[in-house]
């Protein structure tokens, strides 16, 4: 098996076991989805308007409960020194990267598929299976970009006191480009439109290429980040 | 691969953190199945030494040869001759020792079958196969560090650097500790960095001392009278026990 695979398993296996990560996560988005309900309750049959406010919505609960669980992704390799126990190993060290980054999608995915029925349930919301298809590929999408930047960072401010004020101060002007464009797309999707629709194929293709810039780019600094 | 007549060779060796210089111009030559000790005050380079040998950390100047490869330019391949056991033990709390063991095998390439025969005989060896399921976490001090001996060893290295492994143990962890040492294949070379004279010199076949960034002092332990007599070296030396 590939060492990133080896290292994403072991990492699932510590989240599932613990569920620190997880627990949390989907409690916060859970919470923010219920408080969003209870604030916006006036206009909860108001279709239309639920359009306008939902991808806003949708993407702070996504990015606020996913910076929960990124600011702990290299907490358990702190303990006991395990990070160094890594750089120890002969495997590249992009490979540590990258199974951190599938880990970190995988439990990402898990949150937003809780979620968004929260949100279909709470606000009344209409869907089409193709509007979901659209939404999820949305998400996905937005996910690998958020997790790629979200990872280097959290490596490169384990060992700071104040990481977590720290991690998302720095993330978000990073991830800001793209997530524009997730929340805009998703606008499209939920009023309806296709992501066949050249509108809303020119956000993906664009969210698409910010995936590989900072995936690229992030999994290249990586060695930089985890140095001693 | 260069000269490998020794399996470890460190020369003109420097380090510096900024303008702090923490290594100066060392020379090492450790021969096949060797086991030194080097002692020294705190501060004195001993961990920035292990450090750079292990590939933790990349030397200012000066190169270090583990079995012929060069730890600059060929890290991936010295990390393959290396095994290190340090005061942290490297394993997750929330796993179990199997299951951590198991994780370091396949990052070094075991699988199937060739990896649970190996882990079941290392872990026998540690004497924690009653303990093999339960988590790490649940382990005492000294149980941990004999686990970690096993994930030290798990891909047959030809050298294990310790790095004060007898910090937190008891008497009775030190001397299980050094029993599971003493068992391991005895042409594995071992360089150990200790406080603990006693021990340290009781286990070694060659004992030095670094301060200040230099070794001051290195003897081949039957050369040494006793224990006595190293103290009273190590004192004129460095001014201090």
């Amino acid at each position: 098996m590939q060492s990133f695979l080896i290292i994403a398993a072991k990492d699932l296996k510590q989240e599932f076991r613990t569920k620190q990560m997880l627990n949390s996560m989907v409690f916060f988005a859970l919470l923010v989805v219920i408080i969003f309900s209870f604030s916006f309750k006036d206009i909860i049959y108001n279709t239309e308007k639920v359009t306008q406010l939902a991808p806003g919505m949708l993407w702070i609960t996504f990015t606020f409960a996913g910076m929960l669980g990124i600011s702990r992704s290299f907490a358990s390799e702190m303990e006991d020194g395990c990070l160094d126990a890594l750089r120890l190993l002969p495997i590249d060290r992009s490979s540590i990267y990258v199974g951190k980054f599938i880990a970190n999608c995988i439990i990402m995915f898990i949150v937003e598929i809780v979620s968004i029925p929260a949100f279909i349930i709470l606000f009344d919301y209409p869907l089409s299976g193709a509007n979901i298809a659209g939404l999820a590929i949305v998400a996905v999408l937005g996910t690998i970009g958020f997790i790629s930047v979200g990872t280097l960072l959290s490596a490169l401010t384990v060992n700071a006191k104040t990481r977590e004020i720290l991690l998302p101060v720095i993330i978000f002007p990073v991830i800001l480009p793209m997530l524009a464009d997730a929340v805009a797309v998703t606008g499209l999707i939920l009023s309806g439109a296709s992501v066949f629709e050249a509108a809303a194929v020119a956000k993906i293709r664009l969210i698409f290429m910010y995936d590989i810039v900072y995936f690229v780019a992030a999994s290249l600094l990586f060695e930089y980040a985890i140095e001693g | 691969m260069g000269n490998i007549d020794n399996i470890i060779s460190v020369k003109k060796l420097s380090h510096e953190f900024g303008t702090l210089s923490v290594l100066k111009n060392l020379n090492l030559e450790v021969e096949e199945g060797e086991f030194i000790t080097i002692f020294g005050p705190n501060g004195a380079g001993k961990t920035t030494l292990m450090k750079i040998m292990s590939t933790l950390l990349t030397p200012t100047y000066g190169t270090v040869r583990i079995n012929g490869f060069d730890t600059k330019k060929e890290p991936a391949d010295v990390r393959t001759q290396i095994g290190v056991i340090s005061h942290d033990t490297y394993m997750y709390q929330e796993l179990t020792a199997h299951e951590n063991l198991e994780f370091y095998g396949k990052m070094y390439g075991l699988t199937g079958n060739n990896l649970q025969l190996r882990i079941s005989d290392i872990i026998k060896q540690v004497g924690l196969k009653y303990r093999a399921n339960d988590r790490v976490g649940t382990f005492s001090r000294g149980m941990r560090q004999r686990i970690s001996i096993a994930r030290s060893v798990i891909h047959d290295p030809k050298i294990l650097f310790l790095d004060e492994p007898y910090t937190g143990l008891d008497t009775h962890a030190a001397i299980t500790f050094e029993r599971v040492l003493h068992g391991l294949k005895s042409d594995t070379t071992k360089i150990m960095i200790s406080h603990d004279l006693e021990r340290g010199l009781k286990m070694a076949d060659r004992v030095m001392i670094l301060a200040k960034g230099k070794f001051l002092y290195s003897k081949h332990t039957d050369e040494i009278e006793d224990l006595d007599a190293f103290k009273r070296s190590y004192e004129e030396l460095v001014g201090e026990l």
